[in-house]
């Protein structure tokens, strides 16, 4: 017989991207932000994003071991969960914080729900909610950039502007600073530039679509323009952007493909729904922040979504 | 004799109100925050649990069939206004944090639960180690619960202070944490029984 008449079920066309490929390519993405990030911040938080991805690791091959299943770890998955961990950290939390995190993401996250693509909610993400509920003092403790060894206690430009009620200037800020990461915050969600850098690469890979990000990024500064402290369509849509975990989360959180609809409508609802509930978040919620959370309750509403969106099957009635 | 003992029994692992038949989250979520709430709790609700289990079994034949339900409840509702008021005289201080959730006895699906089950159709004799053993294993599953939140999300044992250096996750004594610690509890015990069969 030859290969003319072989038969098989479908899929007929098969890609050569495998789940590996693309984790370990988002990995990379995010390579420049962290290099950025140790710049601005010190070789202490090289150490952090060091043992959050080892802990990771190691988190995931405990789970499977004890659930009988194949220990692999080359597929990625746990080390780019425990890697967008780390960015999620302040500098200067003590060691033992994102080992409890990772451990929170891989086995409760994710192994609880059954493993890779069962999650429900993003692991990285989770895991940060429960350190900043869990301890708040270290999850909202910001050095200022540049300040190594000895860290000098900063506030994050977001915070500033909730409590203080500052304007950019009054921080003593500009769209530049913001930009190159020079101010307090996180990791791996300070340097914009190298951040756009990973998010191009994902783009041109097509590993991500614009769907999620710019629904996301474009939802967020509608609203902080529209609707800020100040009075009706006078605030600052760009400071919105340019802060906090926007970018991280819209690039390469929020467009985890486990935990994000399947359609581009689907997909475009989802980011929009994460700005909104951004904004909602930083404008009167209790946190300075709201990325990570709105994200995470994004993703309860993925199943909502994507019933909704279903595509119609061709040659079917509405 | 061995048929008696084991409607005491079947509460405690086997058929616990908690674990296995998942009744009565409301309060194992909500005051199980500390060990102290929680014996308060598990001890008020073995009392009511007991005392109606005995009350609905002794008067099981002389209620009419279509009203058992409210019969039921006015019973329940006697005992628990009774520890209700024993609580704020004697104990104000846990009557005061265990709050709303002593009056909502009432209404625990554990104890309307075993009177439609077990008290309106068994003697008396059993249904009094039926509601023995089912308060006993609603309270070992509630003090489980409680042992695990409060260490980790207070550092303490019984309001003592464990370790110095220990580090509390908040997130433990709030609901996410109640929540957290009850599925992995379930879990566990769904494994034990798995193996034990």
């Amino acid at each position: 017989m030859t290969e003319e008449y072989n038969l098989s079920v479908s899929p007929h066309i098969r890609k050569k991207e495998s789940v590996s490929w693309v984790m370990w390519m988002v990995f990379l993405a995010l390579v420049p932000a962290g290099i950025a990030g140790v710049h601005i911040f010190g070789w202490n938080s090289l150490r952090l994003i060091l043992i959050s991805v080892i802990s990771a690791v190691a988190a995931e091959a405990i789970i499977l071991f004890l659930r009988g299943r194949r220990v692999a770890l080359s597929d990625g998955s746990a080390a780019l969960t425990g890697l967008l961990l780390g960015y999620n950290l302040p500098p200067q939390v003590p060691f033992w914080l994102p080992v409890v995190g990772s451990f929170f993401a891989i086995a409760i996250v994710k192994q609880a729900f059954g493993g890779l693509g069962r999650n429900i909610f993003n692991p990285a993400l989770a895991a940060r909610a429960f350190l900043l509920i869990s301890w708040p003092v270290y999850m909202s403790g910001y050095a200022k950039p540049f300040s190594y060894p000895d860290a000098v206690a900063s506030a994050t430009p977001l915070n500033l502007f909730k409590e203080s009620k500052l304007n950019l200037a009054e921080m003593g800020l500009n769209y530049w600073d913001l930009f190159l990461g020079r101010h307090g915050g996180c990791i791996g969600e300070v340097a914009i530039y190298a951040l756009l850098i990973g998010a191009i690469f994902l783009l041109i890979l097509r590993i991500v679509s614009l769907h999620i990000p710019l629904s996301f990024l474009c939802a967020l500064g509608l609203f902080s323009w529209l609707f800020p402290a100040q009075g009706f369509a006078k605030g600052d849509p760009l400071f919105a952007v340019l802060t906090g975990g926007a970018i991280l989360g819209a690039f390469f959180m929020a467009t985890d493909y486990v935990t994000s609809p399947l359609t581009r409508r689907g997909q475009i609802i989802f980011g929009a729904g994460c700005g909104i509930i951004t904004f909602i978040i930083r404008r009167w919620g209790g946190y300075p922040e709201g990325v990570s959370f709105a994200i995470l309750i994004m993703n309860a509403f993925v199943p909502l979504v994507d019933r909704w969106q279903r595509p119609r099957v061709y040659g079917r009635g509405k | 004799m061995p048929g008696l003992f084991k409607e005491f029994s079947k509460g405690i692992f086997r058929q616990n109100p908690i674990f296995m038949i998942v009744l009565g989250l409301c309060p194992t979520l909500a005051v199980s925050t500390s060990l102290e709430n929680a014996m308060g709790m598990g001890a008020a609700a073995t009392f009511v649990l007991i005392c109606s289990n005995v009350m609905i079994s002794a008067i099981r034949k002389i209620v009419p069939r279509s009203i058992r339900i409210p019969c039921f409840i006015v019973v329940i509702a006697s005992f628990v206004t009774i520890v209700e008021l024993l609580m704020a005289a004697y104990l104000p201080q846990l009557a005061k944090s265990l709050g709303i959730f002593v009056p909502l006895i009432v209404v625990n699906c554990i104890i309307m639960g075993r009177a439609e089950a077990f008290a309106g159709r068994n003697p008396v004799f059993p249904s009094l180690l039926d509601g023995a053993g089912m308060g006993l294993g609603f309270t070992l599953a509630l003090g489980i619960v409680a042992l695990i939140r409060e260490f980790l999300g207070s550092g303490k044992v019984f309001n003592l202070t464990l370790f110095k250096s220990f580090e509390p996750a908040a997130i433990m004594v709030l609901a996410p944490g109640a929540l957290l610690t009850l599925g992995l509890l379930i879990a566990l015990a769904n494994i034990i029984k798995k193996r034990s069969a």
